[in-house]
């Protein structure tokens, strides 16, 4: 029955979808109470309703209820409880009510939280929302139904979760991913409402930054976790490939990471309006094509989950709609937005705008390596665009933006005497040479990239810690940090996560040693400085699945370190086979060895991956750092203080931009 | 020549914009002539179409009972096998572990250059995802060397 009810919570789900993107928009414009107030419950009612929906799909894996034909092909009776209960999550069809599920939370949630708004506005916030929850449950319903019965043939026992899939970091990372994708539509609905009012000031971007830079950090954790998880789990040692389905998270990042950015200047100045809502329209716009990409079958990788061209069509139509509609909302509405605000080049203002154009470059750059394959074929040639590509690519833009983030955070608004400035740059450009120079150098052998990479890290992080210091010069030290507002603060700690992961990045991609050996028992191989012997090969058995464990004794110059024990596991209900490697984790060194294939009868001579990746961990330390930053940033009190006046916003006076970063006075003065 | 400061500013933004422009499409075309790998079935190979200078991609079925693994002194791994379209074959030789998914019979899809004897060296060996899947660009392999696979294959 719970499937049943599962199913009738998605249909009640998709009327009152389809309710609240009619009704209160209506309402909004024939100023009819009923339907404005209709807004609010509705939303209440569609999270509730998708909720249950999704335990009653969670119901069905811990019963083992195998007529339901998501539940056979994604689990099995063997499988641990507690990767039935992530299991859901495992396909399309689960992973897709999850997603529906976590909109409507942040639907729930700005329905809970923008109750001081304008009533009229919050109603086509939510109606616009209502809108794209509309679009999702209809696709689930229509053509991803997971509550499909397999019946009048129940199998006896599921097919099982993907073994990749049965980790922890796997419990987290789509819940995060899919928080971050949504996250953006509401930006993306706030921006529609003010088109449709015709009005958008700085206090409304006010209001938009905690919500995208939210949506943001989501993003970043999920993707980390990925990263990650591609990591450990797949057996090749790679953190990013470059792989379309990696790509369709990273494209709405970039432009989600311009938002926030561009979001600030509107916020601060009054200024960039158009620019910013085009920009909330199209980090949206991409996180729908991401979905296309993923779930269309038009890609193919660990991630794609099906390949129904019905599902691709859908989801086609729907991203055309909602890009229509927002190009032309944009088109007649956005002229009466903007606003000539001017401001001199050397001024934040204009380092954001170069801050801008460069991360939307780098979206252009990732989107136009994905998407070029598929025009190709479309013209009837076959070709992969894959990290070589990328690799030549995208490091250029980032350069040059990594080269400005030392320098914007610490210009005025509007105008800055640049010439006061370039004693301190020179200073801290010097600095961050000699200590990248010394790094590049004590690392063994030398590669420019390496030393452009750790210099702009020492660049970006000693710039910061300028920042810091000069921001809270005249706080006495236990209250240097209250000086700082915490948009400020995540800033610094964002922009440091940078520096960590390019550390990370750059380190880990041209100093790592790997090698794909044959080993036998007993013998010992060197790579990277440190000695592999394999002591033994054994048969253990798992849960749900057998393996053969080889283990390695791993010493540095004859100092025993740890032993490592790789598997190769034989997964019994879906009959896979999977790499589970095994790694000695650093702060400045992995040791990561894993498994290939048996080479001779007895398993006694192995195909071995013998990886050691110095500052790996500092990609994802990184993210981590950024993540922080904006939690942080985005509980800044500020965003949450009302305005005497929605129009005279940008004219109150700053506490950050009164406090007048470089020492000059000119800036706001005048 | 008599232009007023913002007038100045303005077209500074514009010529900045278009060069930073230009470069950045410049880049892409020349990254885009050097990096992307086309792919060639076996039987393209063996008319001599493929190029012999640049890295590609060669797709089709792991031949049944032509996988070796060479067994050297050095440590050092080595597997050949040979690719097949059902019309042509070519040989592959690889330095790496093979992905968990590598069986005799089954679709593959291999990155690398071919050498003056005509042997495919592989940088990167790419094995369908699962039993219902196989690799689009395999399938098109198959298709045109007149093998084609069912849908329900």
């Amino acid at each position: 029955m719970h499937a049943e009810l599962g199913q009738y919570l998605i249909i009640l789900a998709f009327f009152m979808c389809m309710s609240l993107a009619i009704f209160p928009m209506i309402g909004s414009f024939t100023k009819n109470a009923v339907l404005i107030h209709s807004a609010r419950p509705l939303t209440y009612l569609i999270f509730t309703s998708l909720l249950g929906a999704f335990l009653c799909l969670e119901y069905s894996f811990l019963i083992d209820d195998f007529s339901v034909s998501y539940v056979a092909s994604h689990s099995n009776s063997l499988l641990p409880t507690i990767y039935k209960i992530t299991a859901v999550w495992g396909g399309h069809e689960g992973s897709f009510l999850l997603w529906v599920l976590t909109l409507a939370g942040w639907m729930l949630f700005v329905a809970l939280r923008t109750q001081h708004f304008p009533l009229i506005r919050y109603c086509r916030i939510l109606s616009v929302l209502g809108f794209i929850c509309l679009g999702f449950v209809s696709f689930m319903l229509f053509t991803s139904n997971p509550f499909e019965r397999t019946l009048p043939f129940v199998p006896i026992d599921g097919s099982d979760l993907n073994p990749l899939l049965q980790d922890l970091a796997m419990i987290i990372h789509p819940p995060m991913l899919y928080m971050g994708y949504v996250g953006f539509a509401v930006a993306f609905a706030f921006a529609i409402a003010a088109l449709i009012e015709g009005k958008w000031d700085a206090a409304w971007a006010r209001r938009t930054r905690p919500w995208a830079i939210a949506a943001w950090v989501c993003l970043t954790i999920g993707m980390m976790l990925g990263s990650w998880w591609a990591y450990y789990e797949l057996g090749w040692g790679g953190w990013w490939f470059w792989d379309p389905s990696e790509n369709a998270s990273f494209m709405p990042w970039i432009a989600g990471t311009a938002l926030i950015h561009s979001l600030a200047v509107t916020d601060k100045r009054d200024s960039f309006k158009g620019w910013t809502l085009a920009l909330s329209l199209v980090t949206f716009s991409l996180c729908l094509f991401g979905t296309f990409l993923i779930r269309s079958g038009v890609i193919t990788s660990v991630h794609a989950f099906s390949n129904d061209p019905e599902r691709g069509v859908f989801i086609l139509m729907f991203l055309l709609v909602i890009v229509g509609a927002s190009i032309l909302l944009f088109i007649t509405r956005a002229g009466g937005i903007t606003k000539k605000v001017n401001f001199d080049f050397y001024s934040k203002d204009m380092f954001l705008l170069l801050n801008n154009i460069l991360l939307i470059s780098a979206t252009f750059v990732v989107f136009f390596g994905t998407i070029y394959p598929m025009i190709a074929e479309a013209f009837g040639r076959k070709l992969s665009v894959g990290a070589p590509w990328f690799n030549a690519i995208f490091p250029w833009p980032m350069f040059m933006l990594f080269v400005l983030l030392g320098i914007g955070p610490l210009l005025n608004w509007k105008r800055h005497d640049f010439s006061k400035l370039i004693p301190v740059l020179v200073k801290i450009a010097i600095v961050a040479l000699v200590l990248s120079l010394i790094a590049t150098f004590s690392l063994g052998e030398f590669y420019l990239w390496v030393l452009s990479g750790l210099f702009l890290s020492f660049w970006i992080a000693g710039s910061s810690m300028f920042f810091l210091s000069h921001t809270t010069r005249h706080a006495n030290w236990q209250s240097k940090l209250s000086k700082l507002s915490n948009a400020n603060l995540g800033m610094v700690i964002a922009h440091l996560g940078v520096a960590v992961t390019l550390i990370g990045i750059i380190i880990s991609s041209l100093h790592s040693v790997e090698k794909d050996l044959r080993v036998g028992v007993g013998q010992t191989v060197e790579v990277g400085g440190y000695e592999f012997r394999m002591l033994k090969s054994e048969y253990i058995k798992g849960q749900n699945y057998e393996a053969s464990r080889v283990s390695f004794m791993v010493s540095e110059n004859g100092d025993e370190i740890t032993v490592l024990a790789p598997e190769k596991r034989y997964y019994l209900a879906g009959k896979q086979i999977m790499t589970e490697a095994s790694i000695d984790p650093g702060l400045t060194r992995d040791i990561y060895v894993s498994l290939g294939e048996a080479l001779d009868d007895k398993q006694q001579v192995w195909a071995v991956r013998i990886y050691v990746k110095p500052f790996i961990r500092w990609i994802w330390m990184g993210a981590i750092f950024m993540g922080i930053g904006g939690i942080i940033a985005a509980l800044d009190r500020r965003f949450r203080q009302l305005p005497k006046t929605a129009h005279d916003s940008h004219k109150t006076p700053d506490k950050e931009t009164t406090q007048d970063p470089i020492g000059t006075t000119v800036g706001e003065s005048a | 020549m008599a232009m007023k400061p913002h007038r100045k500013k303005k077209l500074l933004a514009i010529v900045g914009g278009v060069l930073a422009l230009s470069v950045a499409v410049g880049l892409i075309l020349y990254a885009s002539g050097q990096k992307m790998n086309l792919f060639y079935t076996p039987s393209e190979i063996a008319q001599g179409k493929a190029p012999l200078d640049q890295i590609i991609r060669v797709g089709g079925l792991v031949k049944m009972g032509t996988v070796e693994h060479v067994d050297r002194d050095d440590s050092v791994l080595e597997t050949r096998f040979v690719v097949t379209d059902k019309a042509m074959d070519i040989n592959v030789t690889f330095d790496r572990v093979l992905p968990d998914l590598f069986r005799e019979g089954q679709g593959v899809v291999a990155l690398g250059r071919i050498d003056e004897q005509g042997v495919f060296v592989a940088t990167e060996v790419l094995a369908k995802h699962d039993e219902e899947y196989k690799a689009p660009e395999v399938l098109d392999a198959l298709e045109r060397a007149g093998h084609p696979v069912k849908k329900d294959d």
